[in-house]
């Protein structure tokens, strides 16, 4: 009951890992926006040879990645996220 | 290919389909929902998110405008790989609220407003229309496609009898499968399980033609780049707003779309599951997508001129002589489009009755609250919404008439969801966010998404004329509805959107900071906000300590909910709250638990006010206030502590007062048990004893000592029943009964006990009405022990039952491998006190019919329930006296061991 009067400043190395791998979580969206807006700096002006299908492959293969990240933190998410040792401090995003 | 060989086939798809989601209905009554509960197959409902707009439309949307139809996709994908941000909330609400629709989510978080659902729900219910209608359109163009190559002669199908039947046939299947049952919260695995079936082939029909267009036609990968740098596709320039725009707008229509909220949120069986769809929902979008450049670039290639893009999925297969591929393909594209239209009307149809019919129903008729069973009003409520929506449908089909008009409407659909994403987001994040903040956001939001995008949809002149559109209303040149405010030289879809969400936004945030929120609101924001915080901080609504009998409140329960989960409701609550039996204390506890159980039956505004009725208005105590105030936080807590601790603390109090309450009418029951006994024993002994002293004084005629012999024979199997009954009990009590095991039939069984039973006061003609369908069951247990308790639960009932034309209910149900057998009569039943002696020895409630036997008739029956592994309860509130007799389908032997 004290923890959320004030919650610890350190935590021990587990708590820790499960803090960085919810931000990592919070972090793949983000990159992932970064990687499929890129596109749009491309100077689509100078169309002078014809780049569709790299393009298209750029962006299956970003897509791809973001799909293995989240397989990546999936497990390991699946394990924290029922109980909520964090308390709310973590929770509210 | 043969037109006719393709309707069979779709009707053995569709026969298909049925059988699927009856097997699958079966599996989860029978308790053993296994692999429905599954993430694979949650993750394969979701893909109702590809609909025939996105199956044979993302073709011909690539062939018009490149890799633009990525972007319908990868919204999705972003917002389903950072699930962390806001799906995880969002269900974790959805679980925790009993959440049945969006509306219902909206209407809960803002004070459990029926104002605010009744605006979600216009606005799901005008944006989903013409979706709807898109799919009908779709199932009836690609039926032409084929149509129209028919040798044979078959005459074109009529468009409008395709539509009619489709939209017929989905009703059919809606209805079956999506109004079983009340509780939105309970699985549709019918459904659930269809759709999954139908994800897999629409999956695997785009893949099929994309390997045969990649190695069939074309020469491999390689030779697929080459053809696509060389096709018009490649003249496609990224367009930087629409791009932006788009996959915005795609990843807030996934989250609010009314169909993908409810396979996400509502049929969501764990919360976990959302863990593996975070990854495996974006790689089935992948696999949707990976094939749409080539069929389009190949289809420009290989088609003629003109041909339309949106069927080359079918076309393409058709000319290159592969009828086989081209059904495949066909398939998929009707699955696409019924599993949308199924969940969507679904959605629609909770969404209507809750937040609709119900109300006004409630509002026409308030005193019914009271009577009668409700769930059939819900029930036929949802059906009827169901028909009502796919009619729509149909009828917006029926009147658009062609292709032009609906081939933009799946973004002008996700742009009107859309609106309700700003309310959604900061209910679920902001405590500020206020009712009025909301209904302004949405209703501003909608108007000028109607505005700038819907009605001019139908083209200049049909809704909005042409004078209007090139100089605005009354000439305001700065409200013509494609360039508000002088924003010239945006895409009008993107112009549409970035207005509407931005006044929408600003309305909401504006007015949530204006309002002052009320006490419900406030409470449900903490709720929603703090949805992962202990419960205690977010605790539940107080009612006050009511008038309303906790009876009242079961029979409210029982016609929402039925008899069955009614029951083992309010039994579940009655155990946590440490008494026994069916009625737990009104707690404010227990009625915001009942609250939200029904809420998920109609919705939390509905079933808010169906409490309300019963029990007087909720009441935001002081500790309510102080959590809302939030500033005291370490008075809370300790409060919160001491509540605990005086919660605890009043639990064993309330088990304490049971026990001895129990324990001193024990006692009082063992004092007249022995003045019973000696009472039962010695009435007939005075007899035989007299009786006897007169015969042995002889002078008596033959007839006189016939009679005199008669008698004290009666009084001596009186006696010996007596005492056989009391050897029986202590037999059974001691646990060192033998039980003959055996399988038997249960409706033989009552059989024997009925004609058993008979022979009590055989003057009284009873009613015997019995499920005799539910009764050709064999049970493997002691027959001759349990018809000696059906027998004995009949004889009471003929015995004590007060009714004029006296009624008996035989109801068997089987619920997770245990059999119930409920025995109900029409007469005053048992009052509430006397419930907790009649299965102690010798408790006889009135003298009124002492039709012999002692009183040891329902002790001896717990006691052979007990060592059959089952129970025999009371059951309240069934206007009678009702028994229920709970016993396992096989006794096995060690249970046997157990139980004694």
């Amino acid at each position: 009951m004290s923890r959320r009067s004030r919650p610890p400043l350190f935590l021990a190395k587990s708590g820790y890992r499960r803090r960085r791998l919810h931000d990592a979580a919070r972090l793949v969206p983000v990159f992932g926006a970064f990687l499929i807006f890129l596109p749009i700096l491309w100077a689509p002006g100078e169309t002078a040879e014809r780049d569709t299908a790299w393009e298209g492959l750029y962006l299956f293969a970003v897509w791809a990645g973001l799909i293995a990240a989240a397989a990546l933190l999936a497990p390991g998410l699946r394990r924290t996220a029922t109980p909520d040792p964090d308390g709310p401090t973590e929770d509210q995003g | 290919m043969p037109f006719n060989v393709l309707v069979l086939s779709c009707l053995i798809y569709v026969a298909f389909l049925f059988v699927v989601a009856f097997a699958a209905e079966r599996r989860s009554r029978r308790g053993m929902p296994g692999f429905l509960r599954s993430p694979l197959i949650y993750t394969l409902s979701l893909s109702i998110y590809c609909t025939a707009w996105t199956f044979y439309g993302a073709v011909g949307y690539a062939a018009r405008s490149g890799l633009e139809f990525l972007t319908i996709y990868l919204g999705p994908t972003l917002v389903f790989v950072g699930w962390w941000w806001v799906l995880r909330k969002l269900v974790r609400i959805g679980r925790q609220q009993r959440v049945t629709s969006i509306a219902d989510l909206i209407s809960a978080r803002f004070g459990k407003s029926n104002l605010l659902g009744v605006i979600v729900t216009v606005i799901a219910v005008v944006s989903a229309t013409p979706y709807i209608a898109l799919q009908l359109q779709s199932v009836t163009l690609s039926f032409g496609v084929f149509a129209s190559g028919t040798p044979e002669g078959w005459a074109l199908p009529d468009r409008a009898s395709t539509g009619i039947w489709v939209a017929a046939g989905l009703a059919l299947f809606t209805i079956l499968f999506g109004t079983r049952n009340l509780d939105a919260n309970e699985r549709h695995h019918g459904i659930v399980m269809a759709i999954a079936v139908e994800a897999v082939v629409k999956l695997a029909a785009l893949l099929a033609v994309g390997v045969f267009v990649v190695w069939g036609i074309a020469d491999g990968p390689a030779d697929i780049m080459a053809r696509i740098d060389a096709s018009p596709i490649a003249d496609w320039n990224l367009q930087p707003g629409r791009w932006t725009g788009l996959i915005c707008l795609s990843a807030a229509a996934v989250i609010c779309l009314p169909r993908m909220f409810q396979v996400m949120v509502v049929e969501n069986a764990d919360e976990q599951h959302l863990a593996r769809a975070s990854w495996a929902f974006p790689a089935y979008l992948f696999g949707m997508s990976l094939f749409i450049v080539p069929i389009a670039v190949i289809g420009l290639e290989r088609l003629p001129a003109g041909s339309n893009p949106d069927m080359f999925l079918l076309t393409l297969p058709l000319s290159e002589g592969q009828g086989g591929l081209a059904m495949l393909a066909f398939l998929g594209g009707f699955s696409s489009a019924t599993s949308m239209v199924i969940v969507e009307s679904i959605a629609l149809a909770t969404m209507l009755s809750n937040h609709v019919v119900m109300p006004l129903w409630l509002w026409l008729r308030p005193t019914s609250a009271g009577r009668g069973d409700l769930r059939w009003v819900v029930l036929l409520a949802r059906r009827l919404c169901i028909v009502a929506v796919l009619a729509l449908g149909y009828a917006y089909y029926r009147m658009s008439g062609g292709s032009e008009a609906l081939a933009a409407i799946g973004l002008i659909a996700f742009a009107g969801m859309a609106q309700v994403l700003p309310a959604m987001l900061g209910g679920i994040y902001w405590r500020g966010a206020t009712r009025t903040g909301a209904a302004a956001g949405l209703g501003l939001g909608f108007a000028v998404w109607a505005y700038t995008l819907f009605l001019p949809s139908f083209g200049p002149g049909a809704v909005i004329s042409a004078e209007v559109f090139a100089n605005g209303p009354l000439g305001l040149g700065w409200l013509r509805p494609q360039a508000l405010f002088g924003v010239t030289g945006m895409d009008p879809l993107i112009h549409a959107v970035f207005w509407s969400l931005a006044l929408n936004t600003a309305a909401f945030l504006i007015g949530s900071i204006l309002s002052f929120p009320g006490p419900v609101e406030r409470m449900q924001g903490a709720a929603f906000v703090n949805a992962f915080d202990d419960e205690a901080l977010t605790g539940p609504l107080g009612w006050s300590r009511g008038q309303a009998e906790p009876e009242a409140l079961l029979i409210l329960a029982e016609r929402i909910l039925g008899d069955d989960a009614a029951l083992s409701f309010f039994e579940r609550e009655a155990a946590e709250q440490g008494k026994q039996g069916y009625l737990p204390d009104p707690t404010p506890d227990f009625v915001a638990a009942l609250e939200r159980r029904l809420a998920g039956s109609v919705g939390a505004a509905t079933a808010h006010a169906m409490i309300s009725q019963l029990f007087g208005r909720a009441t935001v105590t002081v500790e309510d206030l102080l959590a809302v105030a939030n500033e005291t936080a370490q008075i809370m807590e300790y409060s919160a502590r001491l509540e605990s601790q005086q919660e605890e603390l009043s639990r064993s109090a309330r088990q304490l007062r049971e026990v001895n309450e129990k324990l001193t009418q024990l006692s009082l029951q063992k004092d007249s048990f022995l003045s019973q006994i000696s009472h039962e024993l010695r009435t007939p002994m005075t007899s035989i004893r007299a009786f006897s002293e007169i015969m042995t004084e002889g002078d008596l005629p033959p007839a006189q000592v016939a009679a005199y012999g008669r008698i004290i024979h009666e009084e001596a199997i009186r006696l010996t029943r007596l005492l056989d009954d009391l050897l029986d009990l202590t037999v059974l009590e001691n646990g060192s009964v033998q039980l003959n095991l055996g399988l038997a039939n249960l409706g033989q069984m009552i059989d024997r006990a009925l004609a058993a039973s008979c022979r009590i006061r055989p003057e009284r003609s009873f009613d015997i009405q019995r499920s005799t369908g539910a009764e050709e069951v064999f049970l493997k247990t002691d027959a001759d022990r349990l018809v000696q308790v059906f027998i004995n639960l009949m004889s009471n009932a003929r015995k004590y039952c007060d009714a004029r034309d006296p009624v008996l209910r035989i109801v068997v149900r089987q619920k997770g491998g245990r059999v119930m057998v409920d025995f109900i009569d029409n007469g005053s039943g048992i009052p509430k006190d006397s419930q907790a002696v009649i299965f102690e020895k010798f408790a006889r409630l009135s003298d009124e019919s002492r039709a012999g036997g002692a009183g040891l008739g329902l002790a001896i029956c717990r006691e052979v329930m007990a060592n059959l592994g089952g129970t025999i309860t009371y059951l309240p509130g069934q206007r009678g006296a009702a028994f229920r007799v709970t016993l396992p389908l096989r006794l096995e032997k060690r249970e046997t061991a157990g139980a004694a």
